[in-house]
């Protein structure tokens, strides 16, 4: 979006960029040397091979020569810890545009790139308000909307008015010199400058991290009061253009009139348009790729429209994000969630950047300035005293009826929060120089407010905040007990409310949720997504992924030594080849279960700091086993380009289908061992026990799998079935279903294989991993091997239960896998409990017998020999058990 | 308060409750109100029964949690005492003011108070600590049906094992309150209407 509106903005070009970017001149020649040849006919001495079309692409290029100017101060500005921390980053790229200001301007004195409101207001503001919209916290939001309200409006026509009278009665004493204004003109200025601005405000309290409810009254305050400064602006704008004499009563109140029009109409729009954007996306399962464009597209239409209807733009977006966000969530992929989440960020970081940066540039035009002193500084000085007059007076009105009291040092922020910003200078630019006489002095003005409001009050904010220890907000975990009892709560709220016989927030929630619940949510969510979308159960779904992931984490820690020895091209070669998995793998994974399961489980709060991005994890999980996990032969059309398919469907769907299943017996496994430990064990802590018990069950398998004598495992297969419901283990083996730990296994090692391949940092010792009985004689990461197929494995396996031959191929393939693997695997299966061991035997009896794959048994005879290590270290290991 | 006893009586009643309550005369006097319209016998006593016919309710999962927590032991009726009840959730005062006072009982509307109002409502056997199956029961009735049970199970033992620092196995109360430290309990469980 912004792209397209800077090529819009094409007249930003000048010609005196070639003196800024002089570096660059190369570029563009270069670029004219690819081009397409047929557009080099157009010159008069026949065919040329190269020619210079700077004029062709002159006006996109220079836009984005812009944007990576931006981009790349803010990379020079994070270089330096020092500098961010204290000095906001707006206030840094306005400095920066002044520079570059000056630089243009003494180069070629002519001010062509300015901040224009066309630019603005349709590319530059739209990413930034959905973006807020989107990620609103939306109970936060509704919770303290009253008072949002309260400052939005009342607060926005109070700093109008009394800034614009003020301005006023200043200038009838005559200090400011001859003006040729009148009062609307200054009520028209000060409707521009009243409002607090969502881009300044954003920057600013991004780095400050007040406590949440501060911010989100100011923040609130500052996208609500959109709707008050675009009707107060379009009411004095023509006012001021119908003349003073000639306004009457009936255009006062059409004024008022329009106010609720403006504000309910851009409400409803953005609210129409979420409703519509939520049933897209409940259809487009078969076309995930687009699925993040239609968030954008629609969202942003819900601003055009409103803008066309001339209602408020800002309004309609924020509440398109904030309507849309739950069941947008609910119902694209997990993927396309993050797509969004990024670009989303991205598009409003970017125009965040740019808007400051071109703040900072449209300062520096001669023409533009014209300063009055009086007029300036007393602009300054109204807008801060009315502000915080009218916080103070707003907030005793509302004290008497919040619950949580907004203290004095809340006050203080909030008056000192209120920051001007680009929508104020994009207004004043707006205006009509015939219309507005004095639209120079406005402009200059603004700027000077602008500046003034994000760098100084920038920069002061934040020690202002640490000196007065306002409440910071605080990122932390979720917990289950929090999300279970805060539910619990809200119930017995609204329980009593009920019984009170009042109506209140809860009384209004407990409505509204009711209403989601069986109406939206059924109009607006596929039935997948309705199923799953209960708050407690993604809580407890998103701590397990957590501990999967840092059990994994930990896994590669530890055992990456193995990794780091073998060229990373080893690796994938191994995924290819480990997919179908062979027994020998499997029972290296209930080994490790078993072996593996106490420490890691003891490191777990060691593990904090890595788990900050789960879900970027989880995304980067599920992708790389849509990419590796192999149910079905391995199929060649995936390495093909394909612009509207990541990953084939069928592969997708098969994933989704027995992650699915892992779950399930994963939760099904997790009843069966608590009931099992009920019954032996009484006084152990719970989770303690839970290890305990995974470390005797899983220990079943390993014994069973693929070695020593048939009694010893029908001993196992006795014990287990002490552990676990008779009727559960029955299920499991009846049930001929395997591809849960394959599923697991290679998504463990996908990540696996990602991380010690990317950061080859972590040189913890192999041994360190293996507890006293685990012994690994024999195997060194480096020992070559002699590149014949491994012999060893058939026999081991086949003198068990397993008649048929297993293919070396399969159990070499993931020979030099396998250790690594293990360790990985356990870990993440140390959460698994007894159930992968038990599926572990389950789907031996199903899918043993392997197809042959001779192409790949063909293809690891040409593999570097490291990357058939020692595939026999396994048996080692294992027959040692 | 009730109907019964001489004006003087009722007075001296009335301070008791406003003291005790910390509701300001105002409020009590909706509450009254609002207790008489509840009384549909005209009794003067407040029955389970009555309780439960407030329509409002019928879709609140944890109903008869919280219409028992009014009838304390196995009481059938509760008197205008029902106040001390919705006291517990009467916003907190000025942080500083409760905590100067150590001598006083804590007020109703403390946040200890309003935390074991809570804790009540899961401990059903009131051993003082929620045990697993209590837990199970709170999230049955909270959670929707699309969740299966062999999930609530595991929730509710991740949920337990999550609070119980001291590995007995259930939640004390002592676990409770510190595994809602992070939560602003004295707003969350306070409501702005009964200021």
């Amino acid at each position: 979006v912004t792209g397209l509106g800077a090529v819009r903005e094409g007249r930003l070009a000048f010609p005196a960029w070639g003196l800024l970017f002089l570096a660059l001149w190369m570029l563009p020649r270069v670029l004219g040397m690819e081009e397409n040849p047929e557009h080099n006919n157009h010159g008069n001495e026949g065919f040329q091979i190269v020619t210079f079309k700077w004029d062709h692409v002159q006006d996109p290029y220079i836009i984005a020569l812009w944007i990576l100017v931006a981009s790349l101060a803010k990379i020079v500005f994070h270089l330096s810890h020092k500098v961010t921390s204290v000095v906001p980053e707006s206030a840094l790229l306005i400095v920066l545009g002044l520079i570059l200001g000056g630089i243009v301007w003494a180069a070629d004195h002519i001010a062509s790139f300015t901040l224009t409101p066309t630019l603005f207001f349709f590319y530059l503001l739209p990413p930034i308000v959905l973006d807020a919209g989107y990620f609103m916290p939306n109970r936060l939001f509704f919770g303290n909307l009253g008072t949002i309200l309260l400052y939005a409006v009342i607060g926005t026509v109070w700093n109008a008015a009394t800034t614009g009278l003020s301005l006023y009665g200043v200038y009838l004493s005559g200090i400011m010199g001859e003006l040729r204004i009148g009062l609307l003109d200054f009520l028209l200025f000060g409707s521009l400058i009243a409002a607090v601005d969502p881009v300044a405000v954003l920057a600013v309290f991004e780095e400050v991290h007040v406590n949440e409810v501060l911010f989100i009254i100011v923040f609130g305050e500052s996208l609500l009061n959109d709707a008050v400064t675009v009707v107060l602006y379009n009411v004095f704008d023509s006012f001021v253009s119908l003349g003073a004499d000639k306004v009457t009563g009936v255009d006062c109140v059409k004024g008022i009139v329009s106010f609720f029009v403006v504000s309910m109409g851009g409400t409803l729009i953005g609210v129409i348009f979420a409703f519509l954007l939520s049933l897209v996306t409940r259809f487009t399962k078969h076309v995930r790729i687009i699925e993040p464009g239609f968030v954008f597209i629609i969202s942003y239409l819900s601003y055009l429209t409103s803008e066309m209807l001339s209602l408020s733009a800002i309004l309609a977006i924020t509440f398109c994000g904030m309507c849309c966000q739950k069941y947008v969530k609910a119902n694209i992929s997990e993927q396309s969630a993050t797509t969004v989440r990024y670009t989303m960020k991205m598009l409003a970081s970017g125009a965040e950047t740019i808007i400051f940066m071109f703040l900072g540039i449209s300062a520096v035009d001669p023409y533009i300035w014209t300063w009055n002193t009086a007029f300036i500084l007393l602009t300054l000085v109204f807008i801060s005293v009315y502000r915080v007059i009218g916080v103070v007076l707003q907030t005793w009105l509302l004290n008497k009826y919040r619950m949580v009291q907004l203290e004095i040092i809340d006050q203080v922020v909030m008056s000192y929060g209120g920051l001007r910003g680009a929508v104020a200078y994009a207004l004043v630019v707006l205006l009509d120089e015939n219309k507005v006489k004095e639209k120079n002095l406005f402009v200059s003005t603004t700027i000077i407010v602008v500046f003034f409001t994000v760098i100084f009050q920038g920069l002061t904010i934040k020690p202002l905040v640490q000196w007065l220890k306002v409440k910071k907000s605080e990122h932390r975990e979720p917990k289950l007990n929090e999300k279970l009892h805060g539910r619990a709560f809200d119930h017995i709220l609204s329980a009593i409310e009920d019984i009170s016989g009042q109506i209140g927030h809860n009384y209004l929630r407990d409505k509204w949720s009711n209403f989601d619940r069986k109406v939206l949510s059924k109009l607006l969510m596929r039935r997948s997504a309705q199923k799953s979308r209960d708050r407690i159960l993604n809580v407890f779904h998103e701590l397990n992924l957590k501990d999967a992931i840092s059990y994994v984490a930990e896994g590669e820690r530890r055992g990456s030594l193995a990794f780091i020895r073998s060229p990373s091209t080893d690796n994938i070669v191994n995924v290819d080849f480990s997919t179908p998995r062979p027994s020998t793998v499997e029972a290296s994974v209930s080994y490790l279960l078993r072996e593996n399961v106490s420490t890691v489980c003891l490191d777990m709060q060691a593990l904090e700091q890595r788990r900050r991005s789960i879900r970027d994890t989880e995304d980067t999980v599920t992708h790389h086993t849509l990419q590796q996990y192999l149910y079905k032969p391995r199929q060649e059309y995936k390495h093909l380009y394909s612009r509207h398919e990541l990953t084939s469907n069928e592969d997708e769907k098969q994933d989704k289908e027995i992650f699915h299943r892992t779950m399930r017996k994963r939760l099904e496994s997790f009843k069966s061992t608590k009931l099992g430990i009920n019954q032996t064990k009484k006084t152990a802590k719970l989770y303690k026990r839970e290890r305990g018990q995974k470390r005797r069950n899983s220990s079943i398998p390993n014994g069973k799998i693929p070695m020593e004598s048939p009694t010893h495992d029908f001993a196992f297969k006795e014990k287990e079935l002490e552990f676990s419901d008779p009727e559960e283990t029955n299920e499991y083996e009846v049930e001929p279903m395997s591809g849960g730990i394959e599923f697991l296994a290679s998504v463990t090692q996908d990540t696996a294989t990602d991380s010690t391949t990317g950061e080859t940092g972590s040189d913890v010792p192999l041994t360190g991993y293996s507890s006293p009985r685990e012994k690994l004689p024999s195997w060194k990461p480096d020992q070559p091997y002699d590149g014949k197929p491994p012999e060893t494995s058939p026999k081991t396996n086949s003198s068990q239960n397993n008649p048929l031959p297993v293919n070396p191929e399969e159990l070499g393939g993931p020979g030099p896998k396998a250790p690594q693997e293990k360790r990985t695997l356990l870990n993440m299966h140390a959460h698994l409990r007894s159930a992968a061991a038990r599926r572990v035997q389950s789907r031996r009896s199903f899918h043993r017998p392997k197809p042959l794959r001779y192409p790949k048994l063909q293809k690891l005879a040409s593999l570097p020999q490291s990357c058939h290590i020692l595939p026999h270290s396994l048996e080692q290991e294992e027959t040692q058990l | 308060m009730g109907s019964h006893g001489s004006h003087y009586e009722r007075e001296a009643e009335l301070d008791l409750i406003l003291e005790e309550t910390g509701f300001s005369r105002a409020n009590l006097s909706g509450l009254h109100q609002r207790f008489q319209y509840l009384d549909k016998n005209k009794n003067g006593f407040l029955s389970q029964m009555d309780l439960h016919n407030i329509k409002e309710l019928e879709r609140n999962p944890l109903t008869d949690r919280i219409i028992n927590s009014f009838f304390p032991d196995g009481g059938q009726c509760v008197d205008f005492g029902f106040v001390w009840v919705l006291a517990h959730f009467r916003p907190l005062e000025n942080e500083d003011s409760t905590a100067g006072d150590p001598q006083k009982p804590k007020p109703l509307n403390s946040q200890n108070n309003k935390l074991h109002f809570a804790f009540q409502l899961y401990d059903l056997d009131c051993d003082g600590k929620i045990s697993k199956k209590e837990m199970l029961q709170v999230l049955r009735l909270i959670v929707g049906v699309e969740v299966t049970d062999e999930q609530l199970e595991v929730i509710a033992s991740r949920t337990v094992q999550e609070a119980d620092e001291d590995g007995g196995g259930a939640v004390s109360f002592e676990e409770f309150t510190r595994s809602l430290d992070k939560m602003n309990v004295g707003h969350k469980m306070s409501i702005r209407i009964l200021k």
